[in-house]
């Protein structure tokens, strides 16, 4: 079985620093880890092969420091590793990102089935995983938290949707989201960390997968940030204060002032 | 020049005053002087630190010649729904599009697909009112729709995402609307990028706010990103539709106006060019707890300063006094002290009750956005400056094991 896992590289934290002056990110000194949703994903890819042998490989696009967390995937179990990196593919959107993945994945055919985390700790967008699959034309499932059945051709997932659990068979190739609750990540071992750091690790442009430079990046991207900022959140609030018995008669009698009681 | 799709950042050479502050500002490094007067490369980035900061307004964002995808009429809803049963955010998203389209002076179209949906919404073709249509159109153009475009076919009875997305693609192609909007739900998130990426037009994910811009007759799309800690402001100038998603319980629906007249239009489906790969073997409903999230008036939510799983059990206690449900910080979900489903904020839950009562949470900015459209917000925290108090109409600063219990205890007296 060959399996496509598809990764992103994000800044460790959401803690993000915006420069007010400028409203732009901060990103000094801020490191780059593989997406954590993305981490089950890959963890489920590796253990489909060891279960049913056959082959992982994690496709990733970015800047050229998106290296590191291929090796990272290299290091917890994947076989091979491919980058997208080139100047065209900078400032994509959703659509643009899933065009240029969705080009990869074709240069790897033939596959079985492509992972993904549910979404990104950055974007959040949940996107991503969908797009390509329509542009592969291909079936999916997003928020998957359990693979019951696994066979050349088919899979039956279990995928959560709000306050219940949907039972779904889908026809191979086709693609998953995955959510936390799928396994427990591991952590990667020497062997993976010395194969990682000998690992070869193709960079494709835009020209390698023969995708045109007009459909991805910022000329390929639909949607554009016109700015950001931080919100502000504030209302005036009443601070109760008295002995715990005085403040809880205060609001109560506040709250049942609107209805509660 | 950069240019994107559809707009471009230029330099007013006549305004320009060669201050150079652009140049320090700009994170591409795509401005350089030219003869005392600012000029803006090819890595420029349409990123508009620039903009803002030129202190003669010399810069200035311009729209490219429009491109001919840009037309379109219309603000669509789609009906999310399991068999006839309306989820909620709809009604949430046609109070939107009601708006949006007054501003735009167009429709606002409800899109209905299923099986056996026509019959529910009223399968007379023509105008109908309120009374003539069946229950499931007269609510949704009560609620603001203007029309309810039907589509009815077995090929589509589950609301698989392959089905649906081909054949909304071929209604949108054929109809035109400039805007089409979606739950943020496990559907709309896997439903709407599928059709998105068939039309090849921009999609943004959980806004929590969608002005129109009449100007530009463009969609302005607020929505948070890296956790809720930075908010974006996005736009689609180029491609139609322009399309959204917005979370549930962010926006406030219409209340129902039966006077509102609407028509329900049945549109044909060639059921045998949808096929979908996945078949839903199963539905299990979870059921969690009495109360859910979610629907609760009332939620009484811990965080880090409960120190611990026991502690929980006062909440719940004050909960079930006040008919509420218990909900959690993420902090004190990852400590494994309760279920991630209690989990309220930008990883978990988005929650709007009456009143929310935040105990021993400090009030970071991703939980904030999932409670701080709560109506009335109660913070008990023992540390002052903790951030919950700034969205707080009622704080109080103390030790939450001895004010809880005075809580729990005050409102046993007042029932005896």
């Amino acid at each position: 079985m060959k399996v496509i896992v598809l990764i992103k590289q994000v800044p460790e934290t959401t803690e993000v620093r915006i420069n007010p002056e400028t409203n732009t990110l901060v990103r000094e000194g801020v490191k780059g880890i593989i997406n954590p949703f993305d981490t089950y994903a890959l963890e489920e890819g590796v253990r489909i092969k060891e279960r049913l042998g056959g082959t992982v490989v994690v496709v990733s696009m970015g800047p050229p420091q998106a290296r590191e967390a291929l090796q990272d995937a290299i290091a917890l179990g994947a076989d091979e590793a491919v980058l997208l990196s080139d100047r065209a593919f900078a400032g994509a959107d959703t659509l643009a990102t899933s065009r240029a993945l969705a080009a990869a994945v074709r240069k790897l055919e033939p596959y079985d089935l492509i992972i993904c985390g549910k979404q990104a700790i950055d974007g959040d967008t949940a996107q991503v995983g969908p797009e390509v699959a329509e542009l592969l034309d291909i079936p999916h499932v997003t928020y998957v938290r359990r693979i019951r059945e696994l066979e050349p051709g088919r899979v039956v997932v279990e995928r959560m949707v709000e306050g219940a659990v949907e039972t779904v068979e889908m026809s191979l190739p086709g693609l998953i989201t995955v959510v936390k609750d799928i396994n427990q990540p591991r952590i990667p071992s020497l062997k993976g960390i010395m194969k990682a750091r000998r690992a070869a690790i193709p960079v494709w442009t835009p020209a390698d997968v023969g995708i045109s430079e007009e459909l991805v990046g910022l000329r390929g991207s639909p949607t554009v940030v016109e700015k950001v900022f931080v919100p502000q959140v504030e209302r005036r609030g009443e601070i109760l204060e008295g002995s715990p018995r005085e403040v809880a008669e205060a609001l109560l009698s506040r709250l049942e002032a609107l209805g509660v009681r | 020049m950069a240019e994107g799709l559809g707009e471009f950042i230029r330099v007013l050479a006549e305004r320009c005053t060669g201050c150079e502050a652009c140049v320090g500002v700009c994170p591409a490094g795509a401005i350089e002087m030219r003869e005392g007067v600012a000029s803006i490369g090819d890595a420029c980035n349409l990123c508009r630190a620039c903009v803002s900061v030129c202190p003669a307004e010399a810069i200035e964002v311009a729209a490219a010649a429009r491109a001919e995808a840009a037309e379109g009429q219309g603000v669509w809803v789609f009906v999310e729904h399991r068999r006839g049963q309306v989820a909620p955010v709809v009604y949430e998203l046609l109070g939107q599009a009601r708006r949006l389209a007054d501003v735009l002076g167009t429709k606002v179209s409800a899109v209905l697909a299923g099986e056996g949906v026509a019959a529910l919404a009223g399968a007379v073709a023509g105008p109908v009112g309120g009374g003539a249509a069946g229950p499931l159109g007269a609510e949704l153009i009560a609620r603001g729709a203007d029309e309810v475009l039907v589509l009815d076919d077995p090929a589509l009875g589950d609301l698989r995402e392959e089905p649906v997305a081909a054949a909304l693609a071929d209604l949108v192609r054929e109809r035109k609307p400039e805007i089409f909007l979606f739950g943020a739900t496990a559907l709309g998130r896997s439903l709407a990028p599928r059709l998105a990426a068939r039309l090849g037009t921009g999609l943004t994910a959980d806004c929590t706010g969608l002005e129109v811009d009449p100007e530009r007759r463009v969609l302005v799309q607020t929505r948070p990103a890296f956790g809720g800690n930075l908010m974006a402001v996005v736009v689609c100038p180029g491609h139609r539709p322009q399309m959204a998603t917005a979370r549930p319980r962010v926006f406030r629906s219409l209340a129902p106006d039966p006077s509102r007249r609407g028509e329900v239009v049945v549109w044909p489906v060639d059921g045998s060019r949808l096929v979908s790969r996945t078949r839903l073997l199963d539905y299990v409903e979870e059921v969690t707890e009495t109360v859910k999230l979610e629907d609760a008036d009332v939620i009484v939510a811990g965080g880090r300063g409960l120190g611990g799983p026991e502690h929980f059990s006062l909440l719940f206690e004050l909960a079930r006094l006040l008919g509420g449900a218990v909900g959690a910080s993420r902090a004190a979900v990852d400590a494994g002290w309760i279920p991630y489903y209690h989990q309220v904020g930008q990883t978990g839950k988005t929650v709007a009750p009456k009143v929310y009562i935040a105990v021993g949470i400090s009030g970071a900015i991703q939980h904030l956005a999932g409670m701080s459209s709560s109506d009335v917000i109660v913070a008990i925290n023992k540390n002052p400056q903790a951030p919950i108090f700034k969205v707080a109409n009622y704080g109080i600063v103390g030790d939450l094991f001895e004010v809880v219990p005075a809580l729990i205890e005050a409102i046993k007296r007042r029932r005896e």
